[in-house]
């Protein structure tokens, strides 16, 4: 049986239909069109998959629907505001830190999450913030230099 | 439907409804000026190297000026993080002198772009920029000739910037393109060689170019296959033996009846279940009970090596000179080994998906595929339809790598479509993935070589199943012998492209053992090899990696330096590792890499590198982590749990540098540097602790096995 829940998604309320069992990813991805946010295993191995909720970077495969009542919700679609890419999106994009782009929001997601927890962050700390996300195109380098050059530009502000 | 330019905001201009006739698509096109394609001077081998079919040639287009100014450019490649969508449009826009940024790329659509039989073996800068270039060149006379005409004076009188031709000593009587091609509809065939740009007068081609893609793939508004969703929509979930090959003997699906709402499909051994939730498909398979029929098992990750030795009969000279037998008597050095590796799986981020609906009897499908064209014609035959009724559509991938030449998805999805009547999504869980993977084959190599007085006298390089690619010999060895052992059928798991196949296991044999006959010899191996090279392109590009690494300079306690050179799709490289063994545990960090490339011409510096640096960094995958294991059929390594890729903690920094050659010729980018990892981490691990360890990958246990 279907039953209703509610939460918070990229700063709109949402409520959606769930058995409850779903994982998060299929209700954003599926339930609710938010495609940015990527499958890439299932079994939380990767990062394609990273949201954040309640300001903590999560792999949304590994989540499933009866645990977000209420949460807040914040996926790459809901990252840039009034039209306005974010620093890191904008470091990710000057550093060229992507190529197929399919772990890109994974990763930037994670990225996000580290910098909401620690701000002055180091290199040493992004690499070890960011070493359970997988990328296949071998982007590592630039995407450690984009979330350090977005994490300066951030705390300037 | 929803239409494509809701799904497609990037590229937006792909919705528009076309026929598979190619006159009817130029007549669709609308106004403009449309270049196509004719045989004229330019050969076939020119254009794309790869077989073609004549008929599907002469009306292809390959860029239209629209009456916006902007410009479309179509072409049969696709783009899945090589660059090609920026690298393409760079060169395009040099010879139209417009801004790359008025470049509209049309990829891999088959009923928008030119035939193309696959992106793969690093052609796309070889054999798709000249033709490119030549139509863009065309178009660029075309609409000088239209200015010529409105200022009644001669062409040379003009000049273009941006767009907009102006003419020469008179800067305020100009006209841009969009004025230009406003009502126009010329379309030009490309008959002659018109007359492309030289270096010196490149403005675009050889400066550095942001991926152009960056925005839609940082924003999550790029699309791949698997984020298409379509009315009516079901997901597939397919249920699957656990060895490839498995012949299907019975089905028990009486559990089904707890799943409302879904269905089930079958098809000779295709098993799969619809529902238009994903999570209620995937459950209802799993509840699916199928007998299997599993072929015998012949060899796992252990015995491969051996059957494979004992079960190819067949082998070719590849490449020979002088006598083994003469070369052999005349060295005061000799030495022999055997060099292993497994399979490697392709582990793109994104599992292969399709995703296809029937509009009457066409099917139209997007895929996460490396060849639309050849995907179109094998869904065409699994389905008995005529090719041009089957569509398939532009769209993203999330990494190739060569695996996403195969796509079995695209047929299952499409088989079940018709089966079912819906719109259909069929994405691979990451256990079909490796399941089905087109792995890199596993192989052996044994390499006899000797010297005398530190020169090279004699080699025998004898290949069995990874190929020749790559393996012509660049060393001066008067007497040598390189066979090619292979038998098709030989292997129980499926085979296939995987950036730059064998010529990973060949190099990594070959320099391993231009290593061990270094130490031979008792000459360090960098001397060695410049002594032994026969190529000045070769030296140079060593000489080129030696000076950005600072060969000599004093090492760490632990640390060790690794050369391989090889060559590929047309480039030279030549890497320089730096590692750091612990002894007591084997394990290696990689400390630097640096890598020098003799490319040709390079279009998009900064694509380049982002290519090199990305193979770097896949490489030291398969050259210390990656290792599949298996029974048979079986694959029992189903996710990145148990199949180690590099990480960010492992990637060292990596610096890539280019000989500098912007008359030449473009050769290949996205394969060749990968091929040299294996070898120089292998070397840097036996300078850094004295254990030379024959197998791929360099694991830590393999390291203490080879200290004992």
């Amino acid at each position: 049986m279907k039953r209703p829940i509610s939460f918070k998604l990229n700063g709109k309320p949402v409520t959606v239909q769930v058995s409850g069992e779903e994982s998060v990813l299929t209700v954003i991805r599926t339930y609710l069109d938010q495609t940015g946010t990527k499958f890439g295993c299932g079994l939380g191995e990767c990062g394609s998959c990273t949201v954040i909720i309640d300001k903590e970077a999560v792999r949304s495969c590994m989540i499933t629907a009866e645990d977000i009542e209420g949460k807040e919700i914040t996926t790459i679609e809901g990252l840039s505001t009034d039209g306005k890419l974010h620093p890191l999106q904008k470091a990710f994009i000057a550093h060229d830190a992507l190529q197929c782009g399919f772990c890109t929001p994974g990763m930037i997601m994670n990225a996000y999450g580290l910098l909401l927890k620690s701000p002055k962050v180091s290199r040493e700390e992004i690499i070890k913030g960011m070493d359970a996300n997988l990328c296949r195109c071998g982007s590592y380098n630039r995407i450690v230099d984009a979330i350090e050059s977005a994490a300066k530009e951030m705390n300037k502000n | 439907m929803r239409t494509d330019k809701e799904m497609d905001p990037f590229f937006g201009n792909t919705d528009k409804p076309v026929t598979y006739d190619r006159r009817k698509f130029l007549k669709n096109l609308g106004g403009g000026i449309v270049v196509v394609f004719c045989i004229g001077d330019l050969s076939m081998p020119d254009i794309f190297g790869q077989n073609i079919p004549i008929e599907d040639l002469n009306f292809n287009a390959y860029l239209r000026v629209k009456e916006d100014g902007r410009v479309d450019c179509y072409t049969g490649k696709i783009e899945m993080g090589q660059g090609v969508i920026t690298s393409l449009a760079m060169v395009l826009a040099e010879e139209l002198e417009i801004s790359v940024y008025s470049v509209d790329m049309i990829m891999g659509d088959t009923e928008l772009c030119p035939y193309d039989a696959g992106t793969w073996g690093s052609l796309t800068t070889r054999f798709t920029d000249p033709p490119l270039r030549a139509a863009a060149a065309e178009a660029r006379e075309v609409l000088l000739g239209l200015a010529a005409e409105r200022f009644g004076m001669p062409k040379d009188q003009l000049e273009v910037k941006e767009g907009i031709i102006y003419v020469k000593n008179d800067p305020t009587k100009k006209v841009s393109y969009a004025e230009l091609t406003k009502g126009q509809k010329i379309v030009k065939s490309l008959e002659q060689k018109p007359e492309i740009k030289k270096a010196k007068d490149f403005k675009l081609i050889g400066k550095p170019v942001i991926s152009l893609d960056a925005e839609a793939k940082v924003t999550g508004k790029a699309k791949y296959t698997g984020d298409i969703k379509l009315p009516g929509m079901v997901y597939a979930s397919v249920v699957r033996p656990e060895a490839l090959g498995s012949k299907k003997l019975e089905i028990d699906a009486t559990k089904l009846i707890n799943f409302e709402g879904a269905e089930l499909i079958e098809q000779d051994d295709l098993v799969a279940v619809i529902h238009t939730d994903p999570e209620i498909s995937k459950k209802a398979a799993g509840n699916i009970v199928v007998k299997w029929k599993e072929p015998e098992a012949k060899a796992d990750q252990e015995t491969i090596f051996k059957y494979l030795e004992e079960n190819i009969k067949e082998n070719k000279v590849f490449e020979e000179q002088g006598s083994i037998k003469e070369g052999r008597d005349l060295s005061d050095k000799l030495t022999e080994a055997t060099y292993l590796d497994g399979y490697k799986a392709h582990a793109s981020m994104e599992t292969h998906c399709a995703t296809c609906y029937f509009e009457g009897d066409k099917l139209i499908m997007w895929a996460s595929t490396q060849s639309p064209f050849g995907t179109r014609k094998q869904v065409a035959e699994a389905l008995d339809m005529p090719e041009e009724k089957v569509h398939v559509k532009q769209i993203f991938l999330g990494g190739g790598f060569g695996g996403k030449s195969f796509n079995s998805q695209a047929i299952e999805a499409a088989i079940i479509a018709k089966k079912c009547g819906k719109p259909v999504q069929l994405v691979f869980s990451r256990k079909e993935e490796f399941l089905y993977d087109r792995f890199r084959t596993a192989a052996l190599v044994k390499v006899a070589a000797g010297v005398l007085k530190g020169k090279l006298t004699y080699w025998e390089f004898d290949i069995y199943s990874a190929g020749t690619r790559g393996t012509e010999n660049f060393y001066n060895i008067p007497h040598f012998r390189t066979r090619n052992f292979s038998q098709q059928g030989i292997h129980q798991l499926g085979t296939g492209a995987w950036r730059a196949p064998g010529n990973n296991t060949t190099t990594f044999a070959r320099e391993s053992h231009i290593d061990v006959m270094a130490h031979a010899a008792g000459i360090d191996p960098m001397t060695f090899r410049l002594n032994n090279l026969k190529n000045a392109e070769m030296i140079a590009t060593l000489n080129l990696a030696a000076k950005t690494f600072g060969w000599g300079k004093i090492k760490k306690q632990g640390h060790g330096y690794g050369i391989a050179l090889g060559q590929d799709a047309g480039t030279l490289v030549a890497i320089i590792a730096e590692v750091h063994v612990d002894k007591e545990t084997g394990v290696v960090q990689p400390i630097r890499i640096v890598c020098a490339q003799d490319m040709g011409q390079v279009v998009n510096p900064h694509g380049a590198i982002l290519q090199t640096e990305g193979g770097i960094t896949m490489g030291l995958g398969y050259a210390l982590y990656e290792e599949l294991e298996f029974i048979g059929a079986d694959v029992k390594t189903n996710n990145f749990n148990n199949y180690e890729i590099t990480r960010f903690s492992k990637t060292p920094p990596i610096e890539c540098v280019f000989m500098d050659k912007m008359n030449a010729k473009p050769q290949g980018g996205g394969e060749p540097a990968i091929i040299c990892v294996g070898g120089a981490i292998a070397n840097a691990v036996y300078d850094a602790c004295g254990a030379r360890v024959y197998r791929m990958p360099v694991t830590p246990e393999r390291i203490l096995e080879a200290l004992k």
